[in-house]
């Protein structure tokens, strides 16, 4: 089975330098990519059911066909990479970065091309320290080669690539806040519309993308749109990079045909529950997905199913809770990550978190009440999509209302009981 | 303006499509409740407060939840404010706010005009289901003017739009995020802004409240209040005095659409304290003893039948005050109170402005105008509103991309997204850098001549027709050129300029500008900084000029000299007015501080201030404006024009010069003088009915004046106006210049004035207060000025004076106030650093100046701005307080022996 994403990917853990990634067929994407027209490779993808692998699962072709084209588009048109991964229990843009730093490169020099960007940025999340020497190497490396900079190839197309270090917090993932904090304002998002596309990064037309969006993106030149669908199992296209964290006996990240059921990457790839342990719930997409159960194990992850059982795809990152942890300390630990990440613009989502926070503490400690597990029932509609800014609360939610959905018999326990069963 | 058809409640109403539905809503008098959108601001869609129901159709019952500030009121859509969803969740959102907001209330400021109250009462939370504790912060020390107090803060981002945007300021700022979110300064300190106090009214809550109130604190329900107008700058602010216990307690805002907005200026807001200054004179005083009215009248009456009285008027009195004297006197003996060196600028600013084609602009048509040229003057110290709505009017230009891009105006940030830091073309010309320079394309410092050449130079470069200037340099003439083109492309030009300078040339070149835009078709706006509340009142009732007033003492002419609310010290030199004062032989003075003008008169008559009167003035755009009295002031205090002409003197001339109430003097005014015809309609007459002073609430009425007697008083009358001491209104809703306050049921804050809008953001209803006086005369046989003058060469021995004006300090009557006092600046004279490196200084090291006689030692600085052969003085400043700033003056080192030093 093909695996694009990692095969370049070194046993030893070190990064598939410039002149080992050519040898394997690097930067041909973009050689050939640089004869077409833009337009061309914007229909490849289209054409391939690339959807964003952000955790919004956008159809990527589509985004781009909203970027102003043409002599009169403003100038200068951005490309940026939404290395700011930072949602618990995600890994996956970390291993692409660290492990083949050019494969991001040139998805994003080829992408750039489609839109026609001058300038990208990869804006990237301050601790990814090892992230960051390996990809400031690689687009050394590649400014050196020609591949990046004015008249890539003699092309006549040019493109300059930039890595930015964020100064921290998770709401600069969201792409709009992304922008502000890349512009250096407060990141806090903005509304849409207007779209990046018409004012992005310093109001001029921008596309932002997932870091394993981008390196998608020049396989499906290789190697087609055909190829890249008969790569899932399911309608939208590609692999996918999954991980499992919790409990597991292999813990990990694997790349598999999208598509591919939980209950295989569990029990095949992660190993199953460690001994003694019970499954007993997961989130499917990192931190700020609704949790999925025993009864969810066969449906296959991708964007539409994984919605249709009542969670999203998101990163594909799965966190799984087994039997032997509190499910309400749990969601504690994430709502107390949520709270502390609201960027503070929006009254329901930095005053429910907060409360929110509050309340699961008390349970975990015994002092909660009944009317408390009305507060938190109450918190999850007010802070629904379009009462909120953006997108935030509305996912730092989910994993408290699915929580309260499956788990509620160990709600009511702490509350009853004024005491963590599990302690 | 695109007419929509909305739906609201399933009823269909007319609604401008361009506007969002909170906009819509409220200019409808429907009730949403609203934090973060204010109509000079625009929407973010921060607060979630204006939350509503959505509808697809008819139909649908679910709907779904939007906020009326981020939605553009397109054709056909359907909403619902009363939806039990949607009233839910803006109670919620008010739960949100109040998890951590203290119980401050009783003890809070803003308590009585809280937005917040108004919000929390309006969405019907009222249960309190938070239980655990709440954030807190240390507060700031920001300066004697506002106070801070974060534990109140809600988080609606309104101060930090409005002053870092807005305004542009850039020392207040957001600190950290989610329910913490810290507004204040890097460090503590006095706010830099000069418009920081409008934080007062734009932050809903407590947060930022009036410092100086809280000295003398009172409840707005518990003030009686009166419509007034600013009298520390000729912008004529509207504004909102109010008073309890004989103590005027604080100034607000008065919303007029064409003049101040929403905002006031630091100096207008807080310089009230003059009123209740130790130093009013509150009693007659004849050779400083106190004396009864009666003698002091029969004082006056005995000067005015010896025959050779003149009396001197005054820039910061009424056109009634003014008026009065002149009768009394005779036009041919009434003079202007103001400095040789600035009348004769002001008198040919004023001659633009009546016979030119040149439209002089309201304040609020200045935001609008796309290009601007400033010509001479410091507007953020001289006119500081107008610098406020400038920083706005360097947005128009870059806004039209927005609107081409399909980005509503209302949506604020997108707006600014898109226009990053993209400004229209402003240009200044001044003598020394000035605040507005960061927002200005270009900005050229040159001495008064020199900018003045400049200036003609554009208006040549604009239309060929007027005159070239000589000799000058490819520099300037490239400068004169861009100008030229800049103004001549924008749709709406304005040259701004004023007398600071004291060179007529520069207002002439400025008059030049705009009619030649005029000529070539652009129909240019000009407006004029003139310095004080009545400058232009005082220059339209035409007084000769004060060395004429000089002349006729020295001359023996004048035997008796009466000196309107004028401090003469600053405006002439020691000398002269050492001799004005020991040449006449009696000098009467009617004012209400003491100054060294009333220490040197025979007789002083207490004046009222404009708090405890009612006056006209006119500002710089030649609107007139009626400020009314708030309270009766104690003592033997009246308005200067009763003093002078309301009854008590006897009349021994043959014109008329007794009016027994506002409305008579007023008319006379307006038949008398054809220019002040239309001043009887900057307010209505007392016939119009009764308006209370008072807010309904007003307490401690029957028990005030218990002390004294425990019967109850008769509420004092007002013969001048509709308004009355009392709670009491008639049938009649007033019309906005009879509005004391805005209050509305439910809507105790000053976002009342909401209700009192034709439409949000735009006039009154009933119309805007005020009469303009000056429109142009279109006459085609103004001619172009060739006067034009050569080029300015420093000269050795002396430096050219060029005063600054400082927003604090610079003007006599806010000077009073302790708050403002407080944030004078230092006196430092300015150099330039190689004329300072000439006279071997060093920054801040003293040197000494003689002007005229008097000697000074003060702190130099050292600026490479600053043209050469010039010294920058701070004008009102001390030592400089009492010094007329004429044009030269010498310099040198403390201690040395350069030529020209005395001792």
């Amino acid at each position: 089975m093909d695996k694009p994403l990692t095969r370049n990917f070194r046993p030893d853990g070190e990064a598939v330098d410039l002149s080992a990634y050519e040898r394997a067929g690097g930067y041909e994407g973009l050689r050939k990519t640089l004869r077409m027209q833009p337009q061309e490779v914007t229909d490849l993808v289209k054409r391939s059911n690339l959807r964003g692998r952000g955790g919004a699962g956008f159809p990527t072709a589509m985004k781009w066909s909203f970027v102003p084209m043409g002599a009169d588009a403003p100038r200068p048109k951005y490309l940026v990479a939404n290395a700011d991964e930072m949602e618990p229990g995600t890994f996956k843009d970390r291993i692409l970065m660290e492990s083949d730093p050019h494969q991001l490169i040139e998805g994003m020099a080829v992408t750039a091309f489609a839109i026609q960007a001058d300038i990208g940025y990869i804006f990237l999340r301050g601790e990814y320290r090892r992230a960051a020497e390996r990809l400031g190497v690689a687009l050394r490396q590649a400014k050196e080669r020609g591949y990046l900079g004015s008249n890539i190839l003699g092309s006549g197309f040019s493109f300059e690539l930039y890595l930015h270090i964020s100064a921290g917090r998770y709401i600069c993932g969201e792409e709009t806040a992304l922008l502000n904090a890349l512009e250096g304002k407060r990141a806090h998002p903005r509304t849409k519309p207007p779209f990046p596309q018409v004012s992005g990064l310093f109001g001029k037309p921008t596309i932002v993308q997932n870091v394993e969006t981008f390196c998608n993106v020049h396989h499906i030149v290789n190697n087609g749109p055909e190829w890249f669908r008969s790569l899932s199992r399911t309608a939208d296209g590609g692999t996918k990079l999954y991980g499992v964290s919790g409990k597991v006996n292999r813990p990990g990240l694997w790349e598999l045909p999208l598509g591919t059921p939980m209950r295989e990457i569990l029990e095949v790839h992660a190993g199953g529950m460690r001994d003694g342990l019970r499954f007993r719930g997961l989130l499917p997409g990192g931190a700020s997905t609704d949790f999925l159960v025993e009864e969810h194990l066969d449906v296959p992850m991708d964007y539409t199913q994984v919605q249709k059982a009542g969670s999203r795809l998101g990163t594909g990152t799965m966190v799984v809770l087994d039997d032997k942890t509190c499910p309400v300390g749990m969601v504690w630990n994430l709502e107390h990550f949520f709270a502390q990440e609201s960027c503070g613009w929006c009254t329901p989502c930095w005053s429910g978190l907060a409360w929110t926070e509050k309340i699961l503490l008390a349970m975990e400690q015994g002092t909660a009440e009944k009317k408390d597990l009305e507060t938190l029932h109450f918190q999850t509609k007010f802070l629904a999509p379009g009462n909120t800014f953006c997108a935030f609360a509305p996912g730092a939610v989910e994993p408290l209302q699915s929580a309260l959905k499956y788990f509620a018999g160990d709600f009511h326990r702490h509350i009853d009981e004024k005491r963590c069963p599990w302690r | 303006m695109n007419v929509a058809t909305i739906h609201i409640e399933n009823k269909a109403i007319q609604a401008d499509s361009s506007q969002n539905l909170l906009h819509v809503l409220l200019s409808r008098g429907y009730d949403l409740p609203y934090f973060c959108w204010h109509p000079a601001l625009g929407s973010v869609g921060a607060c979630r407060q204006c939350a509503v129901k959505q509808f697809r159709n008819e139909e649908d019952t679910g709907g779904k939840i939007i906020m009326a500030c981020m939605t553009p009121a397109t054709d056909g859509i359907r909403v619902s404010i009363k939806d039990p969803e949607a009233a839910e969740f803006r109670q919620a959102v008010i739960q949100g706010l109040m998890q951590n907001h203290p119980h401050d209330c009783p003890v809070c400021d803003e308590g009585g005009e809280c937005h917040l109250q108004d919000m929390t009462v309006m969405t019907g939370h009222c249960s309190r289901h938070y239980t655990f504790s709440k954030r807190t912060f240390r507060n700031q020390y920001l300066g004697p003017l506002i106070n801070h107090e974060m534990n109140r803060c809600i988080q609606c981002q309104r101060c930090v739009r409005y002053y870092r945007e807005y305004a542009g300021g850039h020392d207040l700022n957001a600190f950290r995020l989610r329910d913490s979110i810290y507004f204040g300064r890097f460090e503590d300190g006095v706010l830099e802004n000069e418009f920081s106090g409008n934080l007062i009214e734009i932050c809903p809550t407590g947060v930022f409240t009036d410092a100086t109130l809280k000295h003398h604190y009172t409840r707005k329900w518990d003030l009686q209040m009166a419509p007034s107008v600013c009298v520390h700058c000729a912008a004529g602010c509207n504004v909102t005095v109010g008073e309890r216990y004989g103590v005027l307690r604080r100034v607000v805002n008065r919303y007029n659409h064409h003049v101040n907005s929403y905002f006031l200026c630091d100096r207008g807001r807080f310089g009230y304290e003059h009123v209740n200054s130790d130093e009013r004179i509150r009693e007659c005083l004849l050779h400083g003893e106190p004396t009864d009215v009666g003698s002091a009248v029969t004082h006056v009456e005995k000067l005015l039948q010896d025959g050779d009285c003149i009396g001197i008027g005054s820039p910061r009195a009424s056109l009634e005050s003014n008026f009065a004297l002149r009768q009394l006197v005779g036009p041919d003996r009434f003079y202007a109170g103001v400095a040789e060196d600035e009348w004769p600028v002001t008198l040919a600013a004023l001659d633009m402005l009546r016979n030119g084609p040149a439209q002089s602009p309201s304040l609020d048509e200045i935001e609008h105008c796309d290009a601007v040229l400033i010509l001479g003057e410091d507007v953020t110290n001289v006119l500081p509103l107008m610098a406020l709505r400038l920083r706005q009017s360097v947005r128009q230009q870059p806004m039209e991309k927005a609107t081409k891009f399909g980005i509503p105006l209302w949506l604020d940030q997108a707006v600014r997204e898109l226009t990053q830091n993209e400004r229209g073309p402003l240009f200044i010309a001044a003598p020394f850098a000035t605040k507005l320079d960061e927002v200005a394309r270009e900005v050229i410092h040159a001495a008064p001549d020199d900018l003045a050449r400049l200036g003609f130079a554009v208006a040549h470069a604009i239309e060929p027709g007027a005159p070239a200037v000589a000799d000058l340099s490819s520099e300037s003439n490239a400068m004169a050129e861009t100008i030229a083109a800049a103004l001549r492309s924008a749709k709406r030009p304005l040259i701004v300029s004023g007398t600071s300078c004291r060179n007529s040339a520069i207002v002439e070149a400025a008059a030049q500008v705009a009619w030649a835009l005029c000529r070539v078709g652009k129909p240019a706006k000009l407006s004029f900084c003139f310095p004080e509340c009545n400058t232009v009142g005082l220059g339209l009732l035409k007084p000769r000029p004060l060395s004429d007033a000089f002349r006729a003492v020295q001359h023996r002419e004048a035997g008796a000299v009466i000196i309107l609310e004028n401090d003469l010290y600053p405006r002439a030199s020691r000398d002269e007015i050492t001799a004005f004062f020991s040449g006449a032989g009696h000098v009467v003075a009617v004012d209400h501080l003491k100054t060294r003008t009333t220490d040197k008169a025979d007789l002083v008559l207490p004046a009222g201030t404009f708090a405890e009167t009612d006056g006209t003035l006119v500002n710089h755009e030649g609107r007139a404006q009626r400020f009314f009295q708030a309270f009766v002031p104690s003592g033997e205090v009246r308005a200067s024009w009763r003093w002078l002409g309301g009854g008590l003197l006897q009349n021994v001339s043959e014109r008329e010069c007794n009016w027994s109430n506002l409305d008579d003097i007023v008319m006379a005014i307006a038949e008398e003088i054809p220019v002040f015809a239309p001043i009887e309609y900057a307010a209505p007459r007392k016939e119009f009915g009764k308006v209370a002073r008072e807010p309904g609430r007003y307490s401690g009425r029957t028990s005030m004046l218990a002390n004294l007697s425990v019967h109850e008083p008769k509420p004092p009358a007002d013969p001048d106006s509709a308004l009355a001491f009392s709670m009491e209104s008639g049938p009649r809703p007033p019309s906005p210049a009879l509005l004391p306050f805005f209050w509305s049921p439910g809507w105790n804050s000053i976002q009342s004035v909401n209700k009192f809008q034709s439409e949000i953001g735009t006039s009154l209803r009933g119309g805007d207060p005020g009469a303009r006086l000056l429109e142009p005369t279109g006459r085609p046989d103004w001619a172009y000025v060739s006067r034009i003058p050569s080029a300015f060469t420093p000269d050795s021995n002396e430096w050219l004076l060029v005063p600054r004006f400082h927003i604090f300090g610079s003007e006599e009557l806010s000077r009073r106030a302790p708050g403002i006092a407080q944030l004078m600046p230092r006196a430092v004279v300015g150099l330039n650093v190689n004329d300072g490196a000439l006279l071997g200084l060093k920054p801040r090291e003293l040197l000494t100046m003689s002007i005229g006689d008097s000697v000074y030692e003060v702190e130099v600085s050292l600026d490479s701005e600053i043209p050469r052969g010039t010294a920058i003085i701070p004008a009102g400043i001390p030592p400089f307080q009492e010094v007329s700033i004429p044009a030269r003056g010498k310099l040198a080192p403390v201690g040395a022996t350069a030529n020209g030093v005395l001792r």
